[in-house]
């Protein structure tokens, strides 16, 4: 309670001394117009919640739909979008991104209602990406190009798996085949910007057919791939078929090994990996995600939507992170009645968004820029933070992390275990906050003691 | 009786007391010293004022040959606090009412586990023939274990109880009590318990006494206790066939202190067998061994509640207040004599000595001070618990405890948290070794020829010791004949020697096993009980130290010794311990960036390795919909995790692996 309490006023402090600095040098003037900046702009998240039926490995929120409510679904949307971006006061939405759920259940229309309100509240530039995740079904390839129309200009397309038997086991609604399809249309719409899922570490793969598949893959898709591990979540069918023993997947050895493998193949291809799981050629990266991974602002619509953004609005000045409403009946009746559906919202201290900047920027290949990280720690640098720590010097010295005149990032081989690395760093980080907050307060002390108005 | 007939029990004699104080709570039940149970359910002052009227007993119409001092023993479970429930309704000591349930077990453990931890006292009136007898009752713990408890008891007493289930037969404490008693040289009855039920079979129970005991079958008392029948032949045969003590009211007076409690209100409250002589309120008394001289402020007989008289007298047991102020002024094995007629002191008992020894330390460091308070005062009257101060640098400030057995253990453990609701990590116990010098330089450094070693740091070097001694212990164990086999290659396997194998009957073999203690301080009991599918039972009396080829085992992790789990093994069981500690560490200690080597190490010799890959890849994937919340909050609480972290070189490990590597297995 205590150190929130000074993180508090740390914040309130820096804010001080900003200002204060403000007058003398140019450059800080700089970053407090960057700062500014950040909180004037946002991207924006747009989450659908529901499927035609339950992926056997998915835990996220989602919900099979009993009956048609596109209508009433597509006006509070509209609302919430409303309501956040009022909230919010940004000026320009830098991004959006349909997720879900699965989105390509949507009526285009739905699309171009929420594109629609966003233009009205915020600037929306053409340039802006529009992504949308698409099930790679018939359906939802007959589409494609009125969501195009809708204003969408990048496709993720959930392909998964080439192996039909794979997808099956999923609980997958399309074929391989239906998913080749629908990423040639993709492409033929959104040339260079078409993206597409696969999963790896499926119960009964091995390295050989993950490298196989990633080969026939590389032959269709267009320039952006992510690629994610299987995880199990405990809840869903495939954790409880692995616990049971009818199904198994991969050791832990085996899934490091398709990844590695999968990154190097990925590269000979001109594939750049531009984070943990995902890769770019011809600089087709996914500027939503971007965003994410820099720390800037994002508001989250729809049930169980996540935003980290300044509620400008309220009066409020530090960032907060916001969840909505999961169930999607019960966020529908909010949003009905208050214009949003926001369920949680916590106000993150200085040293939380630190974190928050850290965990997400680290795990891009080309790390923290000694820059990014002044925008949001002027007063405490990256080498000031990481530089004095023997854990971290371990780290450094084994090559895996890299902390020079560009900043801090991962190598090639560190990027691997980020996860293990993270904590030391996170470690450090409050150690060193911490000691910074307590000077402050000592020479804030000492000022007012001295200077009796 | 003379105590020179008690004499060779003295050796295992010991002093032993389980916590009896939180008189201060007197809602707490279980806890709170058992003589105040029926007092506790009234105000204290009415307590107090009733005991005017109880004073008219004149203990002066009981003399010796109207006295008989008696226990009751037997195995867990075979009903001994029954027929003590039955014996106290029977004689008026208290109502006969169906809530009579193990009347003289107090505490929580006591009853949940069906053990009796402390031996009580409870005097009964009972006519016979016209004439009125005192029946002393000395309710005694049923394990070996509480030996020492059992033994105090029977010095205090000329004949035992000795009761035997009808179904089960005899059991491996029935042996072990048994012959506590034999060379006491106590009148014994056997009496044989819960005829009523359906597979009694009271003739087998018979011949095994006949067989094991020597005891004509004609001489057993077949009852059921929890229905009544026959016991009233069980107080007839009290007064017929257990002689009364041997003390004459015209000798000067002469007690001996065979158990006291602790009263805060009231001091110390001793429980004394008078032996010569008489005592009453008021009398200056000298205790023996410190020479202090106190008066007499209360006396009197337990009912086994306090039931004070002016009184008492040669060959009666009661207990006696006289303002002594700390447990230490009542001596167990004390004698008591009056202060114009000092008596030859009695030749006392020898203090306990713990036998198998576990750190203990607090869950979280925050509760040590709890967790102190709590220790102390369990082991305020119980001088048996040795407690050392100790410390981990994985499991930070803790004790390491004495206890002496296995049993003792538990029941402190169990009473630690069930009574003062205190959670504890309990290490897996080890045993006392001892190391003889070699050169008279050494043994005039350490002032000894013999160390005992507690803890494996101080281990000494084999070049300097000529050689090394191991505690062990005599097992008995019974068992159905078609057990035979698989018990006899599990004792093998424990470094056991073979001493004698009888059938008590036809199905039932009885086998008598030379242990190494340390062989069955941790497993032993459960294993032999699942390989017997429940039905061998098991007990053990120390035996002696013998020479042993121990050695000093250090567990490395990259090559760094890892101190908290260097331990004193068998040279023939270091390459399974060794290897059975690796595996439990490979299993509990993360995977890490860099590979581990776990080790288990003689010297520079490793005897054991397991390794820990090196993790390849730990990245989780996909952050979904910007929802980084639950990511953060697993890699803060790695974080936080971190911090606690034990780090040998540069390997982390985790407090949990320590945990799972020392901590006792789970039953």
């Amino acid at each position: 309670m205590i150190r929130h309490a000074c993180l508090t006023v740390r914040r309130v402090l820096s804010v001080g001394l900003r200002c204060f600095s403000h007058v003398s040098t140019g450059e800080i003037i700089e970053d407090e117009f960057e700062w500014t900046h950040l909180s004037r702009q946002a991207s924006l998240y747009v989450h659908w919640p529901y499927c035609l039926r339950r992926c056997s490995y998915c835990n996220f929120n989602k919900y099979i739909s009993r009956q048609s409510n596109e209508h009433i679904m597509t006006e509070c949307l509209q609302k919430e979008t409303e309501s956040l971006l009022q909230l919010s006061q940004v000026s320009s939405i830098t991004s959006v991104f349909f997720g879900g759920g699965t989105p390509s259940l949507a009526h285009p229309s739905t699309i171009a209602a929420v594109l629609e309100t966003v233009s009205r509240q915020a600037n929306l530039s053409d340039q802006a990406e529009v992504t949308l995740e698409v099930n790679p079904t018939p359906v939802g390839m007959s589409k494609l190009e009125d969501y195009c129309r809708a204003g969408v200009n990048r496709f993720s397309i959930g392909v998964q798996s080439l192996q039909d038997e794979d997808l099956n086991i999923l609980g997958r609604d399309h074929s391989s085949h239906q998913a080749l399809q629908t990423i040639e249309e993709a492409r033929r719409l959104c040339p260079g910007r078409v993206s597409v899922d696969v999963m790896f570490g499926r119960p009964k793969q091995s390295v050989e057919s993950w490298e196989d598949e990633l080969s026939e893959l590389l032959r269709v898709c267009d320039d952006h791939v992510s690629l994610y591990q299987l995880t199990l979540e405990r809840g869903t069918q495939l954790f409880k078929q692995v616990q049971g023993g009818q199904v198994t997947v991969p050791a832990e050895d085996v899934t490091a090994e398709m990844y590695q493998c999968a990154r190097r193949t990925l590269d000979q291809h001109g594939f750049l990996q531009y984070e943990v799981s995902n890769f770019a050629r011809h600089n087709a990266v996914s500027h939503h995600n971007m965003s994410y991974w820099k720390g800037r602002q994002y508001i989250g619509v729809g049930p169980g939507a996540h935003g980290r953004f300044v509620p400008l609005g309220d009066g409020g000045v530090t960032r907060e992170a916001r969840t909505q409403t999961l169930e999607p009946d019960v966020w529908i009746r909010e949003v009905q009645q208050r214009g949003h559906g926001t369920r949680r919202k916590i106000q993150l201290s200085h040293l939380e968004l630190l974190e928050e900047v850290l965990v997400m920027g680290m795990r891009m290949s080309e790390g923290i820029s000694h820059k990014h990280w002044e925008l949001f720690s002027p007063q405490l640098g990256l080498c000031e933070v990481f530089g004095t720590s023997t854990e971290v010097q371990e780290l450094l010295q084994s090559g895996r992390l890299i902390l020079d005149d560009r900043g801090l990032r991962c190598s090639w081989d560190g990027l691997a275990l980020l996860d293990s690395m993270l904590p030391a760093l996170l470690v450090e980080l409050e150690r060193q906050i911490c000691q910074q907050l307590q000077k402050d307060c000592h020479v804030d002390a000492k000022k007012k003691t001295s200077n009796p108005r | 009786m003379s105590l020179s007939l008690v004499s060779p029990l003295l050796r295992r004699v010991l002093q032993f007391k389980m916590c009896r104080r939180k008189m201060q709570s007197w809602n707490n039940m279980s806890c709170t010293l058992w003589r105040h149970r029926w007092m506790k359910r009234m105000p204290v002052f009415k307590a107090m004022s009733t005991h005017t009227d109880k004073e008219n007993i004149d203990l002066s119409k009981f003399p010796a040959h109207r006295i008989r001092n008696f226990c009751i023993i037997a195995h867990i479970d075979h009903g001994k606090s029954t027929l003590a429930d039955r014996l106290l309704e029977m004689t008026g000591a208290i109502a006969k009412t169906e809530k009579n349930k193990q009347v003289l077990d107090k505490l929580q453990v006591e009853r949940e586990r069906g053990i009796t931890v402390k031996a009580q006292t409870a005097s009964l009136f009972y006519s016979h023939q016209g004439e009125q007898y005192l029946l002393n009752l000395i309710d005694t713990p049923g394990h070996v274990d509480f030996s020492y408890e059992v033994s105090r008891s029977i010095s205090a007493c000329q004949g035992v109880l000795l009761i035997v289930d009808a179904n089960q037969g005899i059991q491996a404490q029935t042996v072990a009590n048994f012959y506590l008693a034999f060379e006491a040289q106590l009148a014994i009855i056997p009496v044989i318990n819960k005829i009523d039920l359906k597979n009694a079979d009271p003739e087998r129970v018979e011949s095994q006494i006949e067989k094991v005991f020597d005891i004509p079958r004609e001489e057993c008392i077949r009852i059921s206790a929890k229905l009544g029948t026959n016991v009233e032949n069980i107080l007839q045969a009290v007064v017929n066939r257990i002689p009364p003590p041997v003390a004459s009211i015209d000798d000067p007076f002469k007690a001996l202190v065979f158990d006291s409690n602790f009263d805060h209100y009231r001091g110390v409250v001793a429980n004394i067998a008078v032996f010569g002589g008489r005592v009453k309120k008021g009398d200056r008394i000298v205790s023996a061994y410190l020479g202090k001289t106190y008066e007499v402020n209360e006396l009197g007989l337990l009912r086994p509640d306090e039931h004070p008289t002016q009184k008492l007298f040669a060959g009666q047991v009661g207990y006696i207040i006289a303002g002594m102020k700390d447990v230490k002024e009542a001596q167990i094995g004390d004698t008591l004599y009056l202060q114009e007629q000092p008596v030859e002191a009695l030749p006392g008992f020898k203090p306990a000595k713990a036998m198998v020894f576990a750190g203990m330390y607090p869950m979280d460091q925050s509760e040590y001070q709890g967790l102190r308070s709590a220790i102390e005062r369990l082991t305020l009257n119980d001088s048996s618990v040795t407690v050392q101060r100790d410390s981990s640098l994985a499991l930070g400030a803790g004790w390491r405890l004495g206890f002496l057995g296995l049993l003792h253990m538990e029941v402190f453990n169990q009473r630690l948290e069930q009574e003062y609701n205190a959670s504890v990590i309990v290490t897996a116990p080890t045993v006392p070794y001892k190391a003889v010098f070699s050169s008279a330089k050494l043994i005039k450094e350490h002032g000894s020829e013999e160390i005992t070693i507690v803890n494996p740091a101080h281990f000494p070097d084999r070049s300097v010791v000529s050689e090394y001694l191991e505690p062990m212990v005599l097992g008995t164990i019974l068992a159905p004949d078609s057990y035979t086999g698989k018990i006899m290659s599990l004792c093998l396997n424990r470094r056991a020697v073979q001493k004698n194998m009888v059938y008590i009957d036809d199905q039932r073999v009885m086998m008598k096993y030379l242990f190494p203690l340390n062989e069955i301080v941790v497993d032993f009991y459960d294993l032999l009980k699942s390989l017997s599918s429940g039905y061998a039972s098991f007990d053990y009396e120390n035996a002696g130290y013998q020479a042993a080829d121990l050695i000093k085992m250090d567990i490395l992790l990259n090559g760094r010794r890892v101190e908290e789990l260097t331990m004193i093994v068998h040279r023939d069981s270091a390459y399974s311990t060794g290897k059975a500690m690796c595996e439990r560490l490979k299993d509990s200690i993360p995977r890490q960036m860099f590979e581990i080597a776990v080790q288990a190490a003689i010297g520079s010799k490793v005897i054991a390795r397991e390794t820990i890959k090196a993790f390849r890849k730990n990245v989780l994937a996909k952050c979904y919909g910007g929802d980084i919340t639950r990511k953060m909050k697993l890699l803060k609480k790695q974080a936080e995790g971190k911090k606690k972290m034990r780090l040998i070189g540069s390997v982390e490990v985790p407090k949990d692996a320590f945990i799972n590597v020392l901590k006792r297995k789970d039953k």
